[in-house]
Formats: structure tokens, C-alpha cells, sequence
């Protein structure tokens, strides 16, 4: 899985708008994501972190805007979306696995049906992208069978086992009892050690300032600050980026 | 989580459990002795009741039974062909249903329209009605002679795939929109979402509503005879009439219960089995 540093992606997003019936959510998004790049997406709920993401992932169709993978117009309707998507890996707050399959099935499945690998050789990436989060041992196990945060490791290493160049985080922590974010937050850092373009949205202001090269402050569907951790944490520009900060940092 | 070796159950503990003991000795002694006391009033209740000598007569005698069984065993396996042709058409003509009212988007509009108006035509319609107009209605469309069973069988398909159908859109959205977007993101077409994660978890939670209406089509396939195919039910009514009493009704009733019963107690298993693990607390 070392492999996948060098396959990093570049996103660049492109005055996106977004709007549910007459609520606005999105409002013109400009954001770069160089490859290697872990961006972290800090803002109050409502603010519209989740849905900028899955606009990326094309599982919300946006009303205006470009949205650029590796320079290549994912927004283009002519571009295949489930190809798309393949490239990208996304972690949700609820794991979302699949209850019915084994957790090895989990990451083998789409291993072979949406990548073409061959039986043995999913197995076997699957087995990897398993021990690679310490579950090995849980391969033949049922998903219930694992705690939250083992869940979410899980959820994680079937996001990236066919080295997606880009990962997308939903505020992966929100769900976890507070002595299981931390095992999750950790593999989150070491993915983007390894050089995985990431962009992550998160309540965990302490994480976003230790791991992630720039914070996106999003305010009412805008990008209202953005900045290296020092500059947005240490001395925000903006009334409403002190607010907020003010209220989760205590 | 190991059991503590050196633990013993405390003086407390024993006695809690020897008070358990005789508690449940107790009530297995008065289950017992009142069934009993029901199943001899009972009893005494029917065989002093006036009529009972003739009812025995013509209702269970054991000679007619013998005189009937050939035929009555005879016309019960055209049942089971039946019931296994019918499961087939079933199966597939309610999953093809199921599958057009599932389809999204303005171009599918009038195939959804079609087997949602298909499904609430003949989940409304009697069985019996549905028999004779497929089995009078068809032969006279196509002009041709079609075997009874034949027809009979179609009928069925008819009018139990509707219900089945219902059973498995219900299956399929059941399953959390979350699962078909984690699907999705993984890059799933929406013909792979549907094939390897929404239907094998949509099929298992209605499994005992799909065995239900198993059992209901198990006995619902001796309608047949009314079209005059030679079943269990219509060599019963022939043999009634050769022997003047109404046992063989009883021996083919009692050959559809044989049918249905193991199935009955399978589903009785699996429900509680499912409910069990839900009470349990899986997550996810």
C-alpha cells in the first residue's frame, strides 16, 4: 500500500452551487486540493461540509460549477460516474458496511466487481488492506461482531484497498464512543503520512490542527477562511471563524 | 473472557437456584395435570354429544379411508406438481414486478404503472374468480384444449405473484438508503447495488412473510379442481360419492395439514430466530 503515495490525486473544485429547492447549501465553492494534500473541512452543522463532499463523489449532482479529479471534468455528465467513483474512496460517520457479507467480503466484493481483480489476488488485497488496520484476525467475522471503531477501521481500509487516490472522510468520529476515536483517528493520520490526498470533514478541531496542511472554515454554503492550521486556529482573520472557534475549542 | 476457575456459586446462589428448581418442577406438574383435566372434559364433551356415533361414521371411518387412499394419494401428488411448477412461476413473475415497480426515472413510467396496477387488480380479485376467467376465458381465447392443471397452475402464478411481489418491494425498501449510497461511492452500478447489497438483505428480512404466503399457496392449490383437474380435493369429492360418506374430505384435509405443517413450524423457527437477533442489539 505503499504504492499509493505516488498515485495521489489532485482536486480542484470549481465555484460549485448547490442548492435543495429554495435553501441554498453550496454557494460558489473555490477550493484546490494539491496531490498529497490533507485538507480538513471545519464548520457548524448545516453549513455544508457533508454535501460538498459527496459532490465530489457525484452522489449529489450539483447546479452549477466544475469539479476537476487529476484536471479531468468529473462534472461533465458525459463522464462515467460509477468510474468515477471508483477512483475515490469515501468513509462515512455510520460505516455503512454491509451487514450480509463477511467483513473480508466487504473490501473482496468490490475488488473483483468494480475493479476486475481476479478472485484470489481481491482476497488476498483485501487480507492486506485488513491487517494493514490490525483486523486481520477478523476477517471471517460478521460485521456486528466488531465494535465502532473496529467498524470504522474496517470502513476505512475497504475506502482505500484499491489504492483510491483520493479519500473523502464525512466526519468518520462522530459516531464512536469517545475511547474509540482515537484507534480511528490514527489511521487517519498515517494515510496521510503515506501521502493520501484527503479531504476530511470534522468536529475533531484538535485532529484537523495536527494533521491536515490547510483548514476550510464553511460558513452558510461559502468558504468564509481558509488557511495553514497555524493561521486559521492561531489567528483567524474573520469575526465569524473567531466565533465558532470559540464555541468547539474549550 | 475467561471463566474464573476458582469461582463456586455462593450459598446464596445455590439456594436461588434449588428455589428455581422447585418452582419449575411445580409448574410442569400443573401444566400436565391440566391438560389433562381439558383434553377429558373435551372429550367427554363431544363423544356424549348426540350426533357424534354418526359424525364418527362419515366423518372418519377408517374403512372408507382405506377404500379411498389410492385415489386421494394419486390426485395429491398432481398437487405437489402443481405447488412445484406454481413456486417457479412465482418466484419469477414476482420478482420481475417486484423489480418494474422499483425502477426510477420518467422513461420507465409505464412499466412501473403497468405492475403497479397488475399487483392492485389481483391482490382485489378471489382466487376463484381469477380460476374460472383463466380457466373458461384462455381455452376459448386461444381456441384450443389446454389441460386443467395447466390452467390451473397459470392462475395461481397470477394472482400469488401479485401478493409476492408486494412482499419483496416491501424487502427491497427496507434496506437503509445508507447501504445503496455506500454502494454507490464504492462504485457500484445501480444494477450491482441492487444484485449484491439491496437484495440479499431485503429478501431476508420478509423470508417469513414469503414463507407465509408458501403455506397459504400450499393449500390454495387444491382450488384447482373446481376447473375439474383431478386433485386431492376432486378424487375426495369422487370417492364421497362412492362411498356415501364424507371421510375422504377428512383423509385428503388431513394431507394438506402433513404438507403444510413442517413448513409452518420451519417459519415459526426462523421468525423467532430473526427476532431474537434483533433483540440482541446488532448494530448496523
Amino acid at each position: 500500500m505503499t504504492a499509493r503515495a505516488s498515485a495521489a490525486s489532485s482536486l480542484r473544485i470549481d465555484g460549485v452551487r448547490k442548492r435543495y429547492g429554495d435553501h441554498e447549501v453550496l454557494r460558489g465553492i473555490d477550493l484546490d486540493v494539491a496531490p498529497h494534500e490533507v485538507i480538513a473541512l471545519i464548520g457548524a452543522s448545516g453549513s455544508g461540509k457533508s454535501t460538498l463532499l459527496k459532490t465530489v463523489n457525484l452522489l449529489e449532482p450539483i447546479d452549477d460549477g466544475q469539479i476537476f479529479l487529476d484536471g479531468e471534468d468529473i462534472s461533465d455528465p458525459r463522464a462515467n460516474p460509477d468510474r468515477v467513483r471508483a477512483r475515490i474512496g469515501v468513509v462515512f460517520q455510520g460505516f455503512n458496511l454491509f451487514p450480509h457479507q463477511r467483513v473480508i467480503d466487504n473490501i473482496a466484493v468490490s475488488l473483483r466487481v468494480v475493479h476486475g481483480m481476479p478472485k484470489a489476488e481481491a482476497h488476498e488485497r483485501a487480507m492486506a488492506a485488513l491487517t494493514r488496520v490490525g483486523l486481520g484476525e477478523f476477517a471471517s467475522n460478521y460485521p456486528d461482531r466488531l465494535s465502532g471503531g473496529q467498524q470504522q477501521r474496517v470502513a476505512i481500509a475497504r475506502a482505500v484497498a484499491a489504492d483510491q487516490s483520493l479519500l473523502l472522510l464525512d466526519e468518520v468520529t462522530s459516531a464512536l464512543d469517545p475511547e474509540l476515536v482515537g484507534e480511528v483517528l490514527e489511521l487517519v493520520r498515517e494515510l496521510g503520512a503515506e501521502g493520501t490526498t484527503i479531504l476530511m470533514a470534522t468536529h475533531e478541531m484538535a485532529f484537523a490542527r495536527e494533521v491536515a496542511d490547510r483548514v476550510a472554515f464553511l460558513h452558510a454554503g461559502e468558504i468564509h477562511e481558509l488557511g495553514t492550521p497555524a493561521e486559521v486556529f492561531g489567528s483567524p482573520q474573520r469575526a465569524r471563524t473567531r466565533e465558532f472557534l470559540a464555541r468547539v475549542t474549550h | 473472557m475467561t471463566v474464573d476457575q476458582a469461582w463456586r456459586p455462593s450459598s446464596i446462589e445455590l439456594a436461588r437456584q434449588a428455589y428455581r428448581r422447585h418452582q419449575t418442577g411445580r409448574s410442569l406438574l400443573i401444566g400436565a395435570a391440566s391438560t389433562v383435566a381439558f383434553a377429558t372434559l373435551a372429550w367427554f364433551l363431544l363423544v356424549n354429544t348426540p350426533g357424534w356415533a354418526r359424525v364418527q361414521e362419515s366423518f372418519f371411518d377408517l374403512e372408507t379411508w382405506a377404500g379411498a387412499w389410492p385415489r386421494v394419494w394419486h390426485g395429491f401428488l398432481l398437487n405437489l406438481q402443481i405447488l412445484v411448477f406454481a413456486v417457479v412461476g412465482v418466484a419469477i413473475v414476482a420478482s420481475l414486478l417486484a423489480f418494474l415497480r422499483t425502477l426510477r426515472g420518467p422513461v420507465w413510467f409505464p412499466l412501473r404503472f403497468l405492475a403497479a396496477t397488475y399487483t392492485d387488480i389481483f391482490r382485489g380479485t378471489p382466487l376463484i374468480i381469477v380460476l374460472y376467467l383463466v380457466g373458461f376465458g384462455v381455452p376459448g381465447l386461444v381456441q384450443q384444449r389446454i389441460p386443467t392443471e395447466v390452467l390451473g397452475t397459470v392462475a395461481l402464478v397470477i394472482t400469488y405473484s401479485a401478493y409476492v411481489a408486494e412482499v419483496l418491494r416491501a424487502g427491497l425498501e427496507s434496506v437503509h438508503p445508507s447501504q445503496r449510497m455506500a454502494a454507490r461511492a464504492l462504485g457500484y452500478t445501480h444494477g450491482q447495488t441492487l444484485r449484491i447489497v439491496v437484495l440479499p438483505q431485503g429478501i431476508r428480512k420478509v423470508t417469513p412473510a414469503l414463507m407465509n404466503d408458501f403455506i397459504a399457496m400450499q393449500k390454495d392449490v387444491g382450488l384447482v379442481s373446481i376447473l375439474g383437474a383431478v386433485d386431492a380435493v376432486r378424487a375426495a369429492q369422487i370417492e364421497t360419492a362412492r362411498f356415501a360418506d364424507f371421510s375422504p374430505y377428512v383423509l385428503a384435509g388431513l394431507l394438506f395439514i402433513a404438507l403444510a405443517w413442517p413448513m409452518i413450524r420451519l417459519t415459526d423457527w426462523v421468525t423467532a430466530r430473526m427476532q431474537r437477533r434483533e433483540q440482541s442489539g446488532g448494530t448496523v
